[in-house]
């Protein structure tokens, strides 16, 4: 065992070049794919974000005081999709709207019994923000529910496009990768038909031919993975550094890559290894056969 | 021991390679199989080494019955018979040892197997200086010994060679003969399969002709067949 697991690791610096290739079709693809879903992941986190901000408006009859609009707003955070109710005093809401309209003399003196109590309501799904509102409308003490539907169904297509249109990219993208991939290891072991025809010639048993081919395509998958998370890594912070400096660009919060980078780790490794060793097994079989 | 009874070989293009040959070595025997291009010989090595299988007839070799034998038992078949080729087919990025070595290494020998027995075999060639010499530093007949030590080195019951001094000039094919001579006098049975007719005459050795698929002399007259007809 401790000789094929030599024989592995000598194998891939014997065929170098091959091995180089191998490397960098894998790395390529790797960082393609890598870079397409950080940035569609980065778009589906603005998206939500933006759908976040929309969020419902309840107002409580003008009549309650403070302690009954608070009690109010118990029911409110009890109700079915609603994540979180903030409670906005008269006096709040009044600053709020004057803030709105420049501030200025013109308001000056206005009283905050003027306003009503409010909660903003952000939801768990705005998908159901007509549902949801209905039931808010139910509840004794509510006055008013504004919400802006359009917007929330605006925000569900944009993010059903992008998941849509990202499953079909990535899916393309894997194929071609992993058609690539699979024809450089074919053409590396093509490559070594003669050795494996002297192996079969010389009795060695199927495992004992696969086994380094199984070592190589691992520490080839492992390379890969390393090499194409470093790249994404540092090409990632790179556009990221980049997209901060613009103004322009500013409306964008681009995700840290340490909060995608255990996923990215995970994901790099998984793909490497399994195209690796899978790659390397599956492209052996030919050339195994008695 | 080698058995072939009334083997037919059609390949799938409807090439009709092997046409009910009868063949028996024993233990032991050196014999030559002679005959034109494309009389079947390459066909009987591939049969012989079940590369190949027969489309009808039966086929034992050192003991196992070809028509019976399982697949995964095909590596441990192969090991009872060593094959040299015309073009060496060494690895070219070993050294002549780790070459020898690597038919041991198939077998799961130890290092310490290896380490006794490839010196042996090396020595045995003629080739006991050149272990640690690559394939291409070496010369054709170097390289042939080579590849007849790692035939050799785990004492296969039979070697089979298919045209090994094809690409030798006629002294080192005559020393290549010489050794396969001495390695049957030794104990293990030898298949040369050739067409020099020159090299067959000057052994005396039984001669098993073959053209268009069939067996046409078996016998220790030589090779007769003209390679025109």
């Amino acid at each position: 065992m401790g000789y094929l697991f030599k024989e592995g690791i000598r194998n891939m610096f014997t065929h170098g070049f091959m091995s180089f290739a191998a490397v960098c079709v894998t790395v390529a693809c790797m960082v393609i794919i890598g870079s397409f879903s950080l940035i569609i992941y980065n778009l589906s986190i603005l998206v939500s974000d933006m759908e976040r901000q929309n969020r419902l408006l309840v107002c409580v009859d003008e009549t309650y005081d403070t302690a009954e609009a608070k009690a109010v707003g118990s029911r409110i955070n009890l109700t079915d999709n609603v994540h979180e109710a903030v409670f906005i005093s008269r006096e709040e809401a009044g600053r709020r709207f004057i803030e709105q309209q420049g501030g200025g003399d013109a308001f000056e003196g206005i009283d905050a019994s003027t306003f009503r109590d409010q909660f903003e309501v952000s939801l768990e799904d705005n998908t159901r923000m007509e549902e949801t509102i209905q039931a808010l409308r139910q509840i004794q003490g509510v006055a008013e529910v504004k919400g802006r539907t359009e917007l929330a169904e605006g925000f569900t297509t944009i993010q059903r496009v992008l998941n849509i249109a990202s499953v079909a990219i990535i899916v393309v993208l894997l194929v071609v990768s992993l058609f690539m991939i699979s024809n450089t290891i074919k053409l590396a072991m093509y490559d070594r038909r003669d050795e494996i025809a002297i192996m079969r010639m010389l009795g060695a048993t199927n495992r004992f031919i696969r086994f380094p081919y199984f070592v190589e395509g691992f520490l080839i998958g492992m390379i890969s993975g390393i090499v194409a998370f470093f790249l994404m890594w540092g090409l990632y912070d790179l556009l990221a550094n980049q997209i901060t400096r613009i103004d322009s660009l500013q409306l964008f919060n681009i995700v840290p890559f340490r909060d995608v980078l255990w996923i990215t780790v995970a994901t790099f490794g998984a793909a490497g290894l399994f195209v690796g060793v899978f790659g390397s097994v599956m492209s052996i079989r030919k050339f195994l056969d008695v | 021991m080698i058995d072939f009874r009334n083997v037919t070989k059609v390949y799938e293009a409807g090439n009709r390679a092997l046409e009910g040959v009868d063949l028996h070595i024993d233990d032991g025997e050196f014999v030559f199989l002679v005959g034109p291009s494309g009389s079947g010989k390459s066909t009987i090595i591939k049969l012989l080494t079940a590369e190949l299988e027969p489309t009808s007839g039966s086929i034992e070799i050192n003991g196992y019955k070809l028509e019976t034998i399982k697949k995964r038992q095909i590596p441990y078949m192969r090991r009872t018979v060593g094959v040299i080729f015309q073009d060496f087919r060494l690895i070219e990025n070993k050294t002549v040892f780790e070459n020898v070595a690597y038919g041991m290494r198939v077998v799961g020998a130890s290092g310490k197997e290896i380490k006794t027995r490839v010196p042996y075999v090396l020595d045995l060639v003629g080739l006991e200086n050149r272990g640690r010499r690559l394939p291409h530093e070496l010369s054709g007949g170097e390289q042939q010994r080579v590849a007849i030590a790692r035939a050799l080195v785990n004492n296969p019951a039979m070697i089979v060679a298919d045209e090994p001094t094809g690409n030798l000039d006629p002294q080192r094919s005559y020393e290549i003969m010489m050794l396969l001579e001495r390695i049957n006098a030794l104990g293990t049975t030898v298949m040369v399969v050739t067409h020099e007719r020159e090299l067959v005459n000057r052994f005396t050795k039984r001669v098993i002709a073959i053209n268009e698929g069939k067996v046409i002399n078996d016998g220790m007259d030589g090779y007769y067949i003209n390679e025109e007809t």
